[in-house]
């Protein structure tokens, strides 16, 4: 068994980390679940939520909007439709476009409009309590 | 045979052209780059779904609850036929041997017996389909002009052929576009987009479990039901950054044609122009001789 996990991220445009790290925390959709190496299979949606990246005593935080993980043998891929790199948020732009979604479902004509504002709000009220968590 | 003045009109004329071309040639160096290394970057994750996919779909098609966009309606009446160009032309054979494969496709497919609707995905794809099969077109889209097409434009193709998919427009969905080989080569490919189960290859690594078998969280059927959609979109994405690639690569290689082709032009109507005009002063010089010598 390695010592350490295979860890890959990637997103629809790159690429956003490949290498190997002690552990990850995956934001599940029936809860989150750390991989250590030697993992055993799992594959499993995941929610809006930050994945931690731990590395010796360095822990990166990353914030995922949708996608999956797969754990084989191998190591842990995650898929992400959207990734965002919580070191580089900035927290006052987050609780703006948050407040700005809330506004827009209010403004929304049609159910359409509506549900695309929704899905804004849940996406900006997952990334400011992943920020905060 | 013309006169200098129209030689040297001309010489200019090519002149311009070149400089022309040549510009062309660096700009698409420039952005084929941009969009090759776009192309790249979005591999890994089409990879790795391709591989989840190939995953799933093993050990869900058999199952009764499987979803339609996985297996299919259990029909193959009427094919959809998603042709993706370029928005412009200048780029050699790019659009035209994207346009012919459609053109192979339709003609292959109605003489089966089955009736084919087609969505264009670029201008010039649109313009070499319609004259022939204009009545099989029921959608066309332009591509946001230069810009290399992105994570939105896939979601809404992939919005709008998973939508009519559902309302039963069509079983089948076929995916025609550029292959990026490399930068000078890019060849017309025909995919399988819906059922899914048709266009997974055999020859997709799988992950070796050892003996293991997946956990699935949820469970199975509703990962694929989630992942399916995306699968969808994300070789639509693939496919429209290959084919922004191969438009550049096939320009700058056109563009490069086409300014050497000038220099070779300009070479000869330079010949032409100082024999003319040599032509023209021994002319000029027989004249005054036999002038002088009749005094």
């Amino acid at each position: 068994m390695a010592d350490k996990l295979h860890f890959d991220l990637v997103s629809p445009e790159r690429r956003l980390f490949e290498g190997d790290v002690d552990m990850v925390v995956v934001p599940g959709e029936e809860g989150d679940f750390g991989v250590l190496p030697g993992h055993a299979p799992v594959m499993s949606a995941i929610r809006s939520g930050a994945i931690s990246v731990h590395d010796g005593a360095d822990i990166r935080r990353t914030f995922i909007h949708g996608g999956f993980a797969e754990v084989t043998p191998d190591g842990l891929t995650v898929l992400a439709e959207e990734a965002i790199d919580l070191a580089s948020v900035d927290a006052a732009q987050v609780s703006k476009d948050l407040a700005d979604a809330k506004e827009d479902i209010g403004l929304a004509r049609d159910d359409r409009e509506r549900a695309v504002a929704e899905a804004r709000l849940a996406k900006y009220e997952a990334l400011s309590e992943a920020l905060n968590g | 045979m013309a006169s200098l003045k129209d030689l040297r009109n001309r010489i200019a004329s090519v002149k311009s052209t070149q400089k022309i071309t040549k510009a062309m040639q660096m700009v698409a160096a420039a952005k084929l780059r941009r969009a090759q290394d776009a192309a790249e970057a979005a591999g890994p994750y089409a990879e790795r779904m391709a591989s989840v996919m190939a995953n799933l779909s093993s050990s869900m098609k058999d199952s009764p609850g499987a979803s339609p966009l996985l297996v299919g309606t259990g029909k193959t009446d009427t094919y959809l036929l998603l042709v993706m160009t370029a928005d412009r032309g200048l780029c050699g054979g790019f659009n035209t041997n994207i346009a012919r494969k459609a053109r192979e496709r339709i003609n292959a497919l109605q003489s089966e017996g089955k009736s084919v609707k087609i969505i264009t995905v670029g201008k010039k794809g649109a313009d070499q389909l319609k004259r022939l099969h204009s009545s099989l077109i029921v959608k066309t889209y332009d591509l946001s002009g230069g810009k290399t097409p992105g994570k939105e434009a896939a979601l809404e193709f992939g919005a709008m052929v998973r939508d009519m998919f559902a309302s039963g427009e069509f079983d089948v969905c076929e995916l025609i576009s550029s292959e990026f080989v490399s930068v000078i080569s890019q060849k017309p490919r025909a995919q399988t987009l819906i059922p899914a189960v048709d266009a997974i290859d055999e020859k997709i690594a799988r992950p070796d479990l050892q003996g293991a078998i997946y956990e699935y969280e949820p469970d199975e059927e509703e990962i694929l039901n989630v992942l399916l959609p995306r699968y969808v979109d994300t070789v639509i994405l693939s496919s429209l950054l290959e084919n922004a690639a191969g438009e550049m690569g096939a320009r700058m290689a056109a563009m490069d044609n086409a300014t050497r082709n000038a220099g070779d032009l300009i070479d000869k109507l330079n010949l032409i122009y100082n024999r003319t005009r040599q032509a023209k002063i021994t002319t000029e010089l027989t004249e005054i001789i036999s002038g002088a010598e009749a005094l």
